[in-house]
């Protein structure tokens, strides 16, 4: 069976794995430096995730609150990742993502406006000012869009519905990534000098997710198994507004931006229930009273509505409430903006999720209220860079956006991710051109690698076990969903390993039908070695970090720990072992220390 | 509706040829046609080919002709059928097939390059973009595209007509020729590509497209018919013509 292995090869200086907004902005910005760049995405080019974000893009351009600024949307930030952020992450991110806004706006995008022309800003969770530019409640579409068809125009080669499975070394460092076409399941080999990873998260590992079937965390286990270092797996964040019902919609995002626009949570008695979940880390800068929260809309002078603290808060919020017994028939909470603002207004604001509620769920959300619960949404970790060049700790390996770690640190506000986007794939995308130039030779390829590599993904084909890739891949859902969802117990964490070892074991053993052109079962099959050993090592740093923090909650360490405040919990294999270890965040200087303290 | 068991035809097949299969699975509430797929992929065929993204209409991956009629499957709801009504769901017509509801649809992304990039004339003295919310409306409504493909794939001019496709862009690429041409802020001419390479003389505006759109994006009346306009405004407005002739540059037909 040896040496029959087929395959294209094509040589570049930068590929970037993953054409989100992340990758889109790092490709454009390799390619301006004179990198010969290519573009890999596992779907069409402007389907990536990026796509289906909603509620706008944070950036602190002041247009609608003067008083905003780099410094508030640091600090707002650092507070809504519980102080595990990397300081210096937040802080470029802070002083760089309005430019990023204004570049996308020179390159087509069409944000919704102030009276004054400029570009509108709207309220999101944790943002002391209306921050987020947005268009409606479909800015990711804006957004992919924008960077599609300035990047085609570019001369970058994109290689659409191409799935990129391994990394691979010449020595210490990146030297090409292998991978295979969906459509046809041949073989593809890029030797190139630099790698960006902009693949997003993992999510497709819970049961009720936001993700679409591309979130199997494949970055995250190349960067693992090149040798790179992960951290903060145990944050994954669960929105605190998806949809319930029907079941088959389940787990589908509904926007912040309702509660931006003024929409708020109820239980089942009527009661506007998120003032009774104020932590006393937000209770300065929160209001008490209902007529207090609902001036805040009309004035930021006021303290802000408890329905906007983070995500991490709201939604242990909501779980608590269904728990209680006060939740709606379905399990969730009522998000009512229908008897809060007019009809006109929803559908101006929130015309996606008017469209997506009459068509999905029957339900006018200008007239009813939504019933949402949580849904898990977002990795807050994943693979550790350097807070200014995106760099993996591998030579030649850069991270952006979802894939990347650090700047979230424990939970991510709403609207810091697109801008994460733009802001950390384009520095991604300048260092690894800059890595790319100063490397004189092209590292080399193993042969024999590559090799291994293929016989190990056609191994799905020759498999006898008869396990069906799908139901390994339900089960897991609900192993993950069940034992390492919001609420964690070490009890539990620890059953899921074991059950994550089971599947690791039946996996072995898959058979998939059928031959290697447009195979989803095959696909499947193969994506779910990414899932299993993410969902091993945010399992893993879950029973690490013993305290609750951010997206990290254990029914066993109820209180935060000032201590483990102080680190990251790092994930890195050696000799195929993981190993786990805390390792000091980096210090942030006093002035900055200053201006996250401030206490209103 | 509780958990109801559906049938469903389904095309399985290639280049080199194929048929509907049969296939039945439980259905329950809430349902809408992708689920069911997905449900047969589970249970019964591994390898059936289905391209999807969000699961919420809003990438529009997953467009295929659903008893006949072109639809997202991700928001074609079940209980839009009868029950015991048998489901057929072929792949789009207008694209080659790759394989079972997979199509090649790399015709849009090849037009897309040949459309001029956006081009942004100077700022104000400020260094701002100012533009006010009613001149941007009906570009963004040309921004709500999910580049489904529905609507390149019921144009009868190329459906039925592959010989066309050389100089046809199709609706999809009218939306976004019209939103750069209505962009506020672009300098870039592109009329006479408009004209000549993609071919929207071609289009006699029998709406297909817009009744198909998703996004409920008014394709014709609000992109294509004004496109026209401009282009009689460039190319037949008699002073214009004048004014050309006597610069010697003749508009070049095809």
């Amino acid at each position: 069976m040896a040496s029959e292995i087929k395959y294209e090869t094509h040589e570049y200086d930068v590929i970037v794995i993953g054409a989100g907004g992340a990758g889109l902005r790092a490709a454009i910005e390799a390619s301006a430096q004179g990198a010969r760049t290519a573009l890999v995405c596992k779907s069409l080019l402007g389907k990536a995730h990026t796509v289906m974000a909603e509620g706008g893009i944070a950036a602190a351009l002041g247009n609608v609150y003067p008083e905003d600024n780099w410094k508030v949307h640091f600090r707002d930030t650092m507070r809504g990742g519980k102080m595990l952020n990397n300081w210096r992450m937040a802080q470029v991110h802070a002083q760089e993502a309005p430019a990023r806004v204004l570049e996308l706006e020179e390159w087509g995008a069409l944000f919704d406006r102030t009276k004054e022309g400029l570009i509108l800003q709207r309220d999101f969770g944790g943002h002391r000012y209306a921050r987020l530019a947005h268009v409606g409640d479909r800015t990711g579409l804006e957004m992919i869009r924008t960077l599609q068809q300035h990047a085609v125009h570019k001369g970058i080669d994109v290689y659409m519905e191409c799935n990129v499975q391994r990394l691979l070394k010449d020595g210490e460092r990146i030297s090409g990534a292998f991978g295979y076409w969906r459509e046809s399941g041949k073989f593809i080999l890029f030797k190139c000098k630099a790698v960006v990873l902009a693949t997003g998260g993992g999510g497709k590992a819970w049961k009720i997710t936001s993700n679409s079937w591309e979130y199997t965390g494949d970055g995250i286990a190349m960067a693992l198994d090149a040798g790179a270092d992960l951290i903060d797996m145990e944050m994954v964040q669960f929105h605190p507004t998806g949809m319930v019902w029907p079941p088959s919609v389940r787990g589908i995002l509904v926007t912040e931006g309702v509660r931006g626009d003024g929409g708020t949570l109820k239980n089942s008695e009527g009661k506007r229930f998120m003032f009774n979940y104020i932590p006393e880390f937000f209770k300065a800068e929160t209001a008490e009273t209902e007529q207090e929260a609902d001036a805040w809309y009309e004035d930021k002078k006021n303290r802000r509505t408890p329905d906007l603290l983070p995500r991490d808060e709201v939604a242990r919020a909501i779980n608590a409430e269904v728990k209680a017994g006060r939740g709606t028939s379905h399990g969730g909470v009522f998000l009512d903006i229908a008897s809060r603002r007019p009809a006109d207004y929803i559908k101006r604001r929130l015309p996606s999720m008017y469209h997506q509620f009459k068509e999905l769920a029957d339900v006018d959300i200008t007239k009813e209220p939504m019933e949402v619960g949580p849904t898990c949404h977002y990795f807050m970790g994943g693979v550790r860079v350097n807070a200014d060049t995106a760099a993996a700790t591998v030579p030649g390996l850069f991270a952006a956006g979802e894939v990347a770690a650090g700047l979230h640190g424990a939970n991510r506000l709403g609207g810091n991710s697109l801008s994460d986007l733009v802001v950390f794939g384009r520095r991604a995308g300048l260092y690894a051109a800059e890595y790319a130039k100063a490397l004189k030779a092209s590292p080399t390829v193993d042969a024999g690698r590559i090799e291994a590599i293929a016989q190990e993904l056609l191994a799905p084909f020759s498999g006898k076990g008869g396990e069906n890739p799908y139901t390994i891949h339900a089960e897991l859902q609900d192993c993950m969903q069940g034992l390492v969802g919001i609420i964690r117990t070490e009890k539990e964490l620890k059953q899921a390993l074991d059950k994550l070892a089971a599947f690791k074991q039946r996996l072995m053993k898959v058979s998939v039908d059928g031959n290697r052109q447009y195979n989803p079962g095959w696909h499947l099959a193969l994506d779910l070695y990414s899932m299993l050993e993410v969902s091993e090592v945010a399992t893993l740093a879950a029973i690490e970090r013993k305290e609750s923090r951010g997206g990290h909650t254990r029914d066993d360490y109820p209180k935060t720990d000032p201590k483990l405040g102080k680190v990251n919990v790092v994930v890195r294999k050696r000799q195929r072992e993981l190993q786990i270890s805390q390792e000091p965040l980096p210090e942030m200087p006093d002035d900055l220390r200053k201006l996250v303290e401030e206490q209103k | 509706m509780a958990t109801q068991e559906v049938t469903m035809r389904v095309w399985r097949g290639d280049a080199q040829g194929g048929a509907f299969r049969e296939y039945r699975v439980p259905a329950g509430e809430g349902m809408v046609v992708l689920d069911v797929i997905h449900a047969i992929q589970a249970a019964h065929a591994n390898d059936l080919a289905v391209r999807w993204n969000c699961k919420a209409g809003k990438c529009g991956s997953c467009s295929a002709e659903i008893n006949g009629k072109p639809r997202l499957m991700c928001m074609t709801r079940m209980n839009l059928f009868k029950p015991g009504e048998t489901i057929t769901v072929a792949p789009i017509k207008t694209f080659p097939l790759i394989r079972d509801l997979v199509t090649d649809v790399s015709f849009n992304f090849e037009k897309a390059k040949s459309i001029p990039a956006f081009k942004p004339g100077p700022k104000e003295a400020d260094g701002t973009r100012r533009m006010f919310q009613e001149d941007i409306d009906r570009v963004q409504e040309f921004h709500k595209c999910i580049e489904c493909f529905l609507c390149q794939n019921v144009c009868h001019v190329i459906r039925d007509h592959e010989d066309n496709k050389k100089y046809f862009a199709g609706p999809r690429l009218f939306v976004r020729l019209a939103a750069l041409e209505m962009h506020p802020l672009d300098t870039n001419d592109r009329k006479q590509l408009t004209k000549e390479k993609a071919g929207l003389g071609f289009c006699n505006i029998t709406k297909c497209c817009t009744e198909v759109c998703p996004e409920n994006i008014h394709i014709t009346d609000n992109a294509i018919i004004p496109l026209k306009e401009r282009l009689v405004d460039e190319y037949y407005d008699p002073l214009v013509w004048l004014l050309r002739k006597l610069g010697g540059k003749a508009p070049e037909g095809r």
